[in-house]
């Protein structure tokens, strides 16, 4: 039996396996310190950076009330007070969700916020509102009344017109609850993991038109620095 | 800007930032916005409560609008239905085309609906019929295609012709003619979804376990029940309907850059509208798809599109977000 030597932290390792090699890829890549920092750039200091984080927990809540109504079924929130209430709540915080992306998307772009090779981590967002948007519409073709009805009748003729109606029917429950429980609220999952790796990856973008701190007074940024850590 | 200083402002923004800092807990931010949020939810549900509009039967349709029904049921014999001449992927046809190619059409006929048997011959015989109805169920299915289009098409004709100013038909005016067994069978199936027997027939589809609502949502569709309440509900696609719903709900306002198209004239064209809108109108769905691709393919790549990259900074939002920072530290000079 043979005794490894310890492994090394970080990212200063050289690897002899595939496990070793995505570990410095991802330790060079994202190091704890910019995955989860105790500090940001002093300029990240408006209500507009809060909408991001918004979405998300809106998200986590209706992943959330949504498993439960999985629970219930479909029908659930049409017999019962309990399936109601979480119907409701999972409606709302789909309201919510979509009210904080799309405030969160406009800021972003207003911010131009692509700006440093951060192009990615825009078309991850854009990437991650297309899919919500199919998340929601599932979501409302299988809430099995007159909304459910109408919505798919006529979103039939939209699907069948581009040519995945064959496929994607969306007068077909069974498969509707399939994708809205399944595969579409996990691309949107990844989508927004991605995106939000990308942020941390690359960190939030400076103001238009910031001064380069290194060439005006580094040791001021410094000091200005150390003064808001303490 | 030239070429070079937005090249080495982009690498400027690119690097690390080296400048102040601030104190930041990016899991506290989470977890307070957790609370928030969950708050405000659970608090809009206890208040507002959601939307739950009942759906549609056969059986409130036959009811309300027996005349409709019945009409719609001489249709889907006839084959003049809206699903009967629906084309893929019901029926073969052509569909709606962006120019010369008719995507509808590519994946071929995959959910084969026979209107005349799925909505009116197989329902009605799922069940013991009065005498007059088992006969015309007998002599329908004696008769040959060609007969029995003859005599369906022949009464839908009769019929339609008794509309009167407002539209609504008389049954009791039909012209006399040989409309065959037709009569009996729009009749026998009205009176089987009054009684609440078609709605069971229709959503089993003779099957223990059934999860697919195809053929009985198209049915819905084909008659004036389903779209009345829609306009009555403004749920319309000319009146924002892909982003309303039933009652006074938020709806799906995030559908908004989909549903101002059908807004537009050119999809929204006249019956007597020729040429270019009257091609628009009647492929208004895949003509719109095809400029939401091209929305979404120019708002991916917005950070390499001049102008749109550049309106962020002619229009100086950006100065709300960073007020701070520029009061603090000014501005580099372009």
């Amino acid at each position: 039996m043979s005794h490894g030597t310890q492994a090394p932290a970080g990212a200063d390792f050289e690897p002899t396996t595939w496990t070793g090699s995505v570990r410095k890829r991802w330790l060079s890549t994202l190091p704890p310190e910019k995955m989860l920092p105790e500090n940001q750039p002093s300029y990240v200091a408006s209500w507009i950076y809060v909408f991001g984080m918004l979405t998300i927990v809106a998200m986590i809540v209706a992943i959330a009330s949504g498993v439960i109504i999985t629970l219930g079924g479909v029908q659930w929130f049409h017999e019962s007070s309990t399936g109601k209430f979480f119907n409701s709540v999972h409606y709302w915080s789909v309201q919510l969700f979509f009210l904080f992306m799309v405030v969160h998307l406009w800021g972003k772009y207003w911010m131009a916020a692509w700006r440093g090779k951060r192009a990615l981590t825009w078309a991850t967002g854009v990437l991650a509102f297309l899919t919500a948007v199919g998340v929601g519409f599932t979501g409302y073709v299988i809430t099995t009344n007159f909304n459910a009805q109408w919505i798919a009748f006529e979103a039939k003729d939209v699907m069948n017109a581009i040519g995945v109606g064959s496929v994607f029917n969306v007068t077909n429950l069974g498969q509707m609850v399939t994708f809205h429980v399944a595969p579409l609220p996990l691309m949107l999952v990844v989508i927004v993991a991605m995106h939000v790796l990308l942020v941390r990856k690359h960190g939030v973008v400076p103001p238009i038109d910031a001064i380069d701190h290194d060439a005006v007074a580094p040791a001021a940024a410094e000091t200005e620095s150390a003064e808001v850590a303490s | 800007m030239s070429r070079e200083s937005r090249k080495a402002r982009e690498a400027f923004y690119a690097r690390p930032w080296t400048g102040p800092n601030r104190h930041y807990d990016i899991l506290k931010e989470g977890a307070i916005a957790l609370l928030v949020v969950s708050v405000l939810v659970i608090f809009l549900s206890a208040l507002f409560s959601s939307p739950d509009d009942p759906a549609l039967t056969f059986k409130g349709w036959a009811t309300d609008s027996p005349t409709n029904f019945y009409a719609t049921e001489v249709q889907q014999l006839a084959g003049t239905s809206g699903t009967a001449t629906y084309g893929p992927p019901y029926n073969e046809g052509d569909g709606p085309s962006l120019g010369p190619l008719t995507f509808q059409k590519w994946g071929g006929v995959t959910h084969p609906i026979d209107t005349a048997n799925d909505f009116v011959i197989t329902p009605l015989s799922s069940q013991v019929e009065p005498n007059d109805v088992t006969a015309a169920l007998k002599a329908w299915g004696a008769a040959t295609p060609d007969q029995q289009t003859k005599w369906a098409g022949d009464y839908d004709t009769a019929l339609q012709a008794t509309a009167d100013a407002n539209g609504d038909l008389h049954i009791d005016a039909v012209a006399k003619g040989d409309y065959g067994p037709v009569p009996d069978l729009a009749k026998g199936v009205t009176a089987m979804a009054v009684s609440g027997a078609f709605d069971n027939a229709m959503t089993g589809q003779g099957q223990f376990f059934q999860t697919d609502q195809t053929k009985q949502l198209l049915l819905m569709g084909d008659g004036s029940y389903m779209d009345d309440k829609a306009t009555s509900l403004n749920l319309q696609g000319n009146t924002w309907g892909m982003m309303n719903e039933a009652g006074s709900w938020p709806g799906q306002q995030w559908l908004a850059f989909t549903s101002v198209w059908y807004q537009l004239p050119a999809f929204n064209a006249p019956d007597s509208a020729t040429g270019l809108t009257r091609t628009l109108t009647d492929n208004a769905d895949v003509w719109i798809a095809a400029i939401l691709v091209l929305l979404l393919i120019t708002f991916t790549f917005t950070p390499f599109i001049p102008v749109l990259r550049d309106l962020p900074r002619w229009i100086p939002l950006h100065r709300l977000v960073w007020k701070d920072y520029y009061k603090k530290h000014g501005r580099q000079a372009a």
